[in-house]
């Protein structure tokens, strides 16, 4: 006991690591506006309106993506590159940076759809806006983690967020409903995580992902029972929060009930996050037990790729109908990550950016669309829009195109680089099973574009109910979004080379 | 006369193990959200105590230190949750989860 003397505690000095703090400031200034935006938010003597809070967020991310984009000009330049900060908790190199750039992205359009979504349900406050940004800064934090404990913590703030985000519209049934299972089976996959991490803890003696990789590089473990426990739960773990087949089932629910513009969040940044764990913890820490993680993820890429397909085929609500549609699509992401190979995570990042913007300007059109509907559009809503509204049935087509995987959008070359990834590294079924499933998701989508395109008005459809459709007003920050995300998916959809280069300056170095 | 009594880590863990896995089929039998949330609590501090005793038997710190993260986030996770919980059982006075299932299809 001798050591908790009072006398050796201030006799030795306590070393605290060095931070860089430029790395930390897109994270700082996010976490700081947010927390900002709520204390002057309550101490102001009114609600002040839905669309400050929606420009002082975009004005947010943007001071945050400005001043990210000094640390990828050092990270790209040859001579000073990648380094890590807070004693190699936390890096900064191309792959985190990308992540951050495309969450933030995703937080400037989703505060867009947001203000427009609370003007129509009547819903005032700041609450939403400081989530989605909390939630954002987890992202980040995930996306440039380096410590088991960090990416714990940055999952936690991401996840947490986005439970009282998906329970946001208190006033519905659904959103309630969708924020409390969220929550438990959230918690249930964190759960998983955390414990996954304790065993990895145990069987490594560190949390740090450079000395585990060391370790497993160095060392041939006896026994390494203990390891793979760990990996699995935190594969489990990780699995859920992007959404896999077996683990999916919270999605269709999830997205159904919560608000619209954070069923994009989910579904763009939160997906993003994931997957930027995955390729951290398992192409960084565990990249020399690829031979004993491939199967699994070959396994889990093609049940997710048939259900996904399949299930989204027979749903008649829409964003439930996305929400499969957005589970095979982390199919098609496993598919590039099962590769293994640097051409596996240039093409995983491709998806994720190419990804983000369709299922953005998706939802904003879901939105508009199911306005009427209490934010619950069915497939017939959908009947007949290219009369009423051809541009945004126009728009509309652009982003199902893509999904599908048409050429001439980004999605063609998305689904083209992760095929291209797995035959390289000779995952041949994989690579056909993600072709038959791609036909199989082409026909839900034509499904719609049938509905929208060549059926008429519904004869039943009462005609006041055709006018009040006919009369949706698109605000001008959903025109944004629909604009930024078809402009996006179109123009990179013919010209992928700029996409391409960025996603191959993004590779993950530890 | 002195017992000489040695707990070792396996104890610990083989502990830590059984509470993961009541916690984890607490919560996929338990229909009642807040016991449901007492299992969600029983996993994370299953994981809590492998940290600890992972930690003790390496001498290292870092099992400890982890231990208090996890105790904040976990704490942080109980006042969302009880907050959706209130507010979702306010509409329906029979505490079940299978009385929530507005979402299907």
């Amino acid at each position: 006991m001798s050591s908790f003397s009072t006398e050796t505690i201030f006799a030795s000095t306590i070393t605290t690591p060095d931070i860089a703090w430029v790395a930390l400031l897109p994270l700082l200034i996010l976490c700081g506006a947010s927390i900002f935006l709520l204390t002057v938010a309550s101490i102001a003597p009114k609600d002040l309106p839905s669309s400050f809070y929606a420009v002082y967020t975009g004005l947010a991310a943007l001071a945050s993506l400005i001043s990210a984009i000094p640390l990828w000009v050092r990270v790209q330049d040859n001579e000073r590159g990648p380094f890590s900060t807070i004693a190699g908790g936390f890096s900064v190199d191309g792959f985190s940076l990308i992540i951050t750039f495309l969450i933030l992205v995703s937080v400037v359009l989703v505060a867009c759809l947001a203000s427009e979504y609370l003007i129509n349900e009547g819903i005032s406050g700041p609450e939403p806006f400081v989530l989605i940004m909390l939630s954002a800064s987890g992202g980040i934090t995930m996306a440039g983690a380096s410590d088991l404990i960090v990416l714990f913590l940055g999952i936690e703030v991401l996840s947490i967020a986005a439970y009282v985000l998906a329970a946001m519209d208190m006033r519905r049934v659904q959103s309630q409903e969708a924020g409390m299972k969220y929550f438990i089976l959230g918690a249930f996959a964190s759960g998983f995580l955390l414990y996954g991490m304790a065993l990895i803890y145990g069987a490594t003696g560190s949390t740090s992902l450079v000395a585990i990789r060391d370790f497993l590089e160095s060392t041939e473990l006896t026994n390494d029972a203990l390891l793979l426990a760990g990996i699995s739960m935190v594969l489990i773990g990780l699995g859920f929060k992007v959404a896999t087949v077996p683990f999916h089932f919270w999605t269709p629910d999830v997205y159904q009930g919560s608000p619209t513009p954070f069923v994009a969040f989910m579904a763009s940044a939160v997906k993003a996050a994931g997957f930027a764990a995955l390729i951290r913890v398992f192409y960084g820490a565990f990249a020399s037990y690829q031979t004993d993680w491939k199967p699994i993820i070959y396994g889990l890429a093609i049940a997710t790729l048939v259900v996904g397909s399949f299930m989204a085929i027979v749903q008649t609500d829409v964003k439930r109908l996305l929400a499969y549609s957005s589970i095979s699509h982390a199919g098609y992401i496993l598919v590039g990550f099962q590769s293994g190979s640097e051409n596996g995570v240039i093409s995983v990042s491709f998806y994720l950016i190419t990804y983000a913007f369709m299922v953005l300007g998706s939802f904003a059109v879901v939105s508009i669309v199911g306005g009427l509907n209490g934010g619950q559009p069915t497939l017939d809503d959908f009947e007949g829009l290219s009369n009423r509204r051809p541009i945004l049935a126009a728009v509309f087509t652009i982003f199902l195109l893509g999904q599908a995987g048409i050429p001439l959008t980004t999605g063609f070359f998305a689904k083209f680089y992760v095929i291209e990834a797995a035959i390289e590294a000779r995952s041949y079924g994989l690579a056909i099973s993600a072709m038959v499933t791609a036909v199989i998701a082409a026909f839900l989508y034509l499904k719609i574009l049938v509905k929208m395109w060549m059926t008429g008005e519904t004869e039943s459809d009462p005609i006041s109910n055709r006018q009040a459709r006919a009369n949706i007003p698109i605000r001008i920050q959903v025109g944004f979004v629909l604009l930024i995300s078809g402009g996006f998916t179109l123009i990179f959809g013919i010209w992928p080379h700029p996409i391409v280069e960025l996603a191959r300056d993004a590779l993950p170095i530890l | 006369m002195t017992f000489a009594l040695t707990i070792g880590p396996g104890y610990y863990l083989a502990l830590s193990a059984m509470l993961f896995v009541i916690g984890s089929i607490g919560l996929l039998v338990r229909r009642n959200p807040l016991i449901m949330f007492m299992c969600i609590e029983l996993m994370l501090n299953a994981a809590n105590l492998a940290f600890v005793s992972f930690g003790k038997d390496m001498g290292d710190l870092g099992g400890q230190v982890s231990v208090l993260f996890v105790l904040v986030v976990a704490a942080a996770e109980v006042v969302i949750g009880l907050a959706i919980v209130v507010a979702v059982m306010r509409r329906r006075p029979k505490a079940s989860v299978d009385e929530v299932s507005v979402l299907r299809g």
